[in-house]
């Protein structure tokens, strides 16, 4: 066994043995624990939960890789899912936590109507669902490359942790594990940053130093083929409207995706709602201030790395990652003239986005401790975003569709509470066969879900809240509206489900596409309202 | 509107007895979040997106500040809103006596 592998054990079977602990402390017998965990959640515990449900394996292990190669444009990211909480803190999550209710069908199934309450709870399981298959897949990367194990049992291992916690605790074990994976997934994720902002320019805050190194940057990145990373508008085609749209549609779209909002159902009270949210984006930031940092650092060591190396010369990162497909050398290259993530452009290294975090200390050269923690801090990230998804897919199953359309009457507590543990086992299980085989239209569905976060649940909700006048028909149509348009341009412009690709319209990415259709949803015909 | 949001304000009793309070309390919350969404705008979309290019032309311990905005002064941002807004909300929920309260007339 390798020293990388010995700690990644350690550093994985440590971080367990945790989970697993907490998870017992904190099992549950009641509906009201298993769904908003007795709305008894510390304002601070909340907001780490809140951030551990959020930050998902594409944000711990892809973003700041994303960031690297778009350069000024990851900005969409950094803003969009920074951004929507601010409407979800002034807007939606004091208003709703005052409702009073259990889950997001559940306040516009009330506000509204029946058939709006089965809208949203399938609307909720379907956005749910693709983001939970992202997440058992990296979660089984993570296993597969540190741990030699084959991606199948990565993604065995992983559920049956989560499986024991969320079956067993509900909302109040996947709480508590979340704060606990929270503390893991910072410390993993700063830890490195700090030392190679400390190593690149003896200022360990990398959040302030990487401004250092960016006149570098710029011109190996020139030299290397690739656009600067300062020059704002070059990393999207669509350039300034679709930099504009994409960040308003994931704005709306972080504001609208009900795993998120459930969480603030579970604080004591209105106000432990409003302190909530600013503990939750405060802890976000701190992983989302660091990782443009950690995308310019690791691309300026690569960059220097391979900078006029013959190919027997590369660095020993490249070999141990090559194994895995993520890096590629072209055949006969002497010495590497150009480097992109685009596997398509030819270019003589072809670096994956998603490596750059994962291999970040080894790129910086540091010891493999950190690299182990790396490992542990990337399942965290992956295991806490899969439990929050999991408890949604299962309340809108069991609490908003089996016990509201099947079966209105004469259910008694435990019967409500065996078939939420049934649901949550049955999600689990479905999403273990879904993560080792990815359907391959899974990347385009997760900007889907986005969308159709941004273009339904969002206006539904503010308008719920809002205006008194607002209505079921009103609210149906809107909805259905939202998502018509949003999936016809996404199917328009995607390969998906086997159509064929058509250029963007004004250059908008179909990312984009949802902040545009709230505004055909809330502006449904006015005789759909009161 | 008002009414919808804050049906049953919990945890103290209204001032007055007609419910011209609630209007009040309405408009300075409205107030507040109007103003705090105008700043949301304005350094996001604003000084991020919009009058990015213009701004990259200063520059700041190495940053174009347009960039420095979009990737760091934004979500600084974002951050000090929600707990001006916290806060500022404790402030009007004290002065119209309907802040929620533990039985110890503590913070809940």
């Amino acid at each position: 066994m390798s020293d990388i592998q010995f700690w990644t054990f350690f550093f994985i079977i440590l971080t367990f043995g945790l989970y697993i602990f907490i998870a017992w402390r904190s099992r549950v017998k009641e509906t009201k624990e298993f769904y908003v965990a007795s709305q008894g959640v510390p304002t601070i515990a909340n907001g780490a939960a809140v951030a551990a449900d959020w930050m998902s394996a594409a944000s711990f292990i892809g973003m700041a890789g994303l960031i690297a190669f778009l350069g000024s444009d990851g900005s969409v990211y950094l803003m969009g899912w920074t951004g929507g909480y601010v409407l979800l803190a002034l807007l939606l999550a004091p208003y709703l936590r005052k409702w009073g209710k259990f889950t997001v069908p559940e306040f516009v199934g009330d506000r509204y109507s029946e058939s709006v309450r089965i809208v949203a709870a399938v609307a909720a399981i379907v956005v749910s669902f693709t983001y939970v298959v992202g997440q058992m897949n990296g979660g089984g990367i993570v296993f597969s490359r540190f741990l030699g194990l084959n991606l199948t049992w990565g993604v065995i291992v992983a559920a049956a942790i989560i499986f024991f916690y969320a079956v067993l605790g509900g909302m109040k074990g996947i709480t508590y594990t979340q704060v606990a994976q929270y503390t893991v997934l910072i410390i993993a994720y700063l830890i490195p940053a700090v030392a190679v902002a400390q190593q690149t320019t003896g200022i360990p805050v990398p959040q302030i130093s990487y401004g250092k190194i960016l006149a570098e940057l710029d011109s190996l990145s020139t030299e290397f083929g690739l656009h600067e990373f300062t020059q704002a508008f070059a990393g999207r085609d669509g350039g300034q409207i679709d930099v504009f749209l994409v960040t308003a549609s994931l704005m709306l779209g972080t504001a609208g995706l009900p795993h998120v909002i459930i969480r603030f159902y579970t604080t004591k009270t209105v106000r432990g709602a409003r302190y909530s949210a600013f503990w939750a984006l405060f802890f976000i930031s701190l992983l989302y201030l660091t990782a443009p940092a950690v995308g310019a650092f690791t691309k300026l060591n690569l960059l220097q790395g391979v900078r006029g190396a013959t190919v027997d010369q590369l660095p020993a990162w490249i070999e141990t990652w090559g194994a895995t497909g993520l890096v590629t050398v072209a055949d006969g290259v002497d010495t590497i003239e150009t480097v992109s993530n685009n596997a398509a452009s030819g270019a003589d290294l072809i670096v994956n986005n998603d490596i750059l975090v994962l291999a970040s200390p080894e790129i910086g050269g540091l010891p493999a401790p950190i690299i182990g923690l790396m490992a542990a801090g990337g399942m965290a990230a992956a295991m806490s975003t899969a439990a929050g998804l999991l408890l949604v897919i299962s309340s809108a199953a069991s609490h908003d569709l089996y016990f509201r359309v099947f079966k209105k009457e004469g259910a008694s507590e435990s019967q409500q509470m065996l078939v939420g543990r049934v649901a949550m086992a049955a999600a689990i299980v479905i999403a273990i066969f879904a993560g080792i085989n990815p359907p391959a239209f899974v990347a385009q569905v997760v900007a889907f879900a986005f969308g159709l976060a941004a273009s339904t649940f969002f206006p539904i909700l503010i308008l719920g809240i809002f205006w008194k006048r607002a209505n079921g028909v009103g609210a149906t149509a809107g909805m259905l509206t939202g998502l018509v348009f949003t999936a016809t341009y996404m199917i328009y412009t995607l390969e998906v489900f086997g159509t064929g690709s058509n250029d963007h319209i004004l250059g908008i990415s179909p990312e984009g596409i949802g902040a545009v259709a709230p505004w055909s949803t809330s502006s449904s015909p006015s005789w759909c309202r009161s | 509107m008002a009414d919808t949001a804050y049906e049953s304000t919990s945890g103290g009793a209204p001032p007055e007895q007609d419910n011209s309070w609630r209007e009040r309390y309405w408009k300075k919350n409205l107030r507040l979040m109007i103003v705090l969404l105008a700043i949301w705008f304005t350094v996001s979309f604003g000084f991020g997106v919009l009058l990015i290019e213009p701004l990259n032309a200063i520059e700041i311990l190495g940053f174009p500040l347009g960039l420095w905005f979009a990737q760091q002064g934004s979500i600084y941002t974002f951050v000090i809103l929600i707990l001006v807004y916290a806060l500022w909300m404790d402030r009007i929920d004290d002065e119209f006596g309907v802040s929620e309260r533990n039985g110890d007339g503590e913070r809940a």
